[in-house]
């Protein structure tokens, strides 16, 4: 059964004993998936980056400090167009308002630890580690730090590998695509939006939602889509929720949180 | 343009970045939200992930593109099936990049 409200440490009980062998293998089998996209778009992102004028080791940097697909690849190409450096800055807040969303998604289930472990794994939060940690504590699972941590580490890394070996050596790997990789990203989220669909109500939030998005960049605003389409979505699952509970209080679970 | 510049960017663009990554789960008390907001957050996985991957599958290589040659989306019906069958995570991803690995090697796409 998946989704309850994240559970009370009074209804709880005590955590099951996890040892600490296993919280860190589950963190890297939830990073693998990510990892095997992350290394090939983070290559292709180098790659972009040095045929713009950004030098190999600030595209490396970007990687480390950014921690952002879109964002970095915004970066470069409007660099590359020979954009200002306001424009830049805006274009790149643009496609991170998504960030927003997902970092007050994650903090109902977060509400238990201390403000400074909240920050460290905000730092961590990728549309990808968002997605397969929300996805685990709807399905049941106790929070584990390790397991968030060594996800999150292993992802970055696995970032930043990619992006270094395309700055600096990005002639020496030929053409990922029969390799299939630039499809990884996409079939884990396939992967992880069809469990999210638990009732009726959760997949017409996501038809609607996923057509707004493409509705939205096919009519050339391909910087707001996610964010514009996120929000538009959650609040038509709101409205017929409460719509269909009579603007009484809808009942505890009904909807992931 | 300047090196100047080019360090004002990444400065920028870093904390533009960051900060909403961090501001809402350092800051928000999730355990004390009004109950609207904490349904409607609870709608925000599901609608990011479809906002997510809905242009992943419909643009193939920068294209909108809802035919049979948009090979992403014509994996993506049968990953769709196999997700929904089996519930299983890493089955449904080695599923969808097997399909595009063997349409690729075998001169389709």
């Amino acid at each position: 059964m998946s989704s309850p409200f994240p559970a009370s440490e009074a209804s709880g009980g005590p955590a099951p004993t996890v040892s600490a062998g296993r919280a860190f293998a589950e963190g890297l089998s939830r990073a693998l998936p990510i990892i095997l996209g992350y290394v090939t778009v983070g290559f292709a992102f180098g790659v972009l980056a040095v045929k713009n004028d950004i030098p190999p080791g600030l595209a490396v940097l970007m990687a480390v400090s950014m921690f952002s697909g879109s964002g970095q690849f915004v970066f470069a190409g409007l660099w590359g167009a020979g954009a200002g450096a306001l424009s830049i800055i805006a274009a790149v807040s643009i496609v991170n308002l998504r960030y927003l969303l997902m970092s007050a998604a994650w903090a109902p289930w977060m509400a238990s630890l201390p403000r400074g472990i909240r920050f460290l794994l905000g730092l961590g939060l990728t549309d990808e580690n968002f997605a397969v940690h929300i996805t685990a504590l709807q399905q049941g699972w106790r929070l584990r730090l390790t397991t968030l941590f060594t996800c999150n580490c292993a992802t970055h890394l696995g970032w930043i590998s990619g992006c270094a070996v395309g700055a600096f050596c990005g002639g020496l790997v030929s053409d990922v695509r029969p390799l299939g990789l630039d499809y990884a990203i996409t079939a884990m989220f396939l992967a992880l939006v069809v469990p999210q669909c638990v009732s009726r109500l959760h997949v017409l939030v996501a038809v609607f939602t996923a057509s707004l998005s493409i509705a939205l960049k096919a009519a050339g605003i391909s910087q707001w889509n996610v964010a514009l389409a996120t929000v538009l979505g959650a609040s038509l699952g709101v409205a017929l929720l409460y719509k269909k509970y009579g603007w009484k209080r809808p009942p505890e679970g009904v909807s992931h949180v | 343009m300047s090196d100047t510049t080019l360090l004002l960017c990444f400065l920028g663009s870093t904390l533009v970045t960051i900060l909403p990554k961090v501001v809402p789960v350092t800051f928000l008390k999730g355990d004390s939200l009004p109950a609207v907001l904490r349904h409607w957050l609870g709608f925000v996985p599901v609608a990011v992930m479809a906002a997510l991957v809905g242009p992943d599958v419909l643009f193939y290589e920068g294209q909108f593109n809802v035919g049979l040659s948009n090979l992403f989306l014509v994996v993506a019906l049968p990953s769709l099936l196999v997700a929904w069958k089996f519930g299983n995570y890493f089955l449904t991803i080695a599923f969808g990049i097997g399909l595009v690995v063997l349409a690729r090697w075998s001169g389709l796409y």
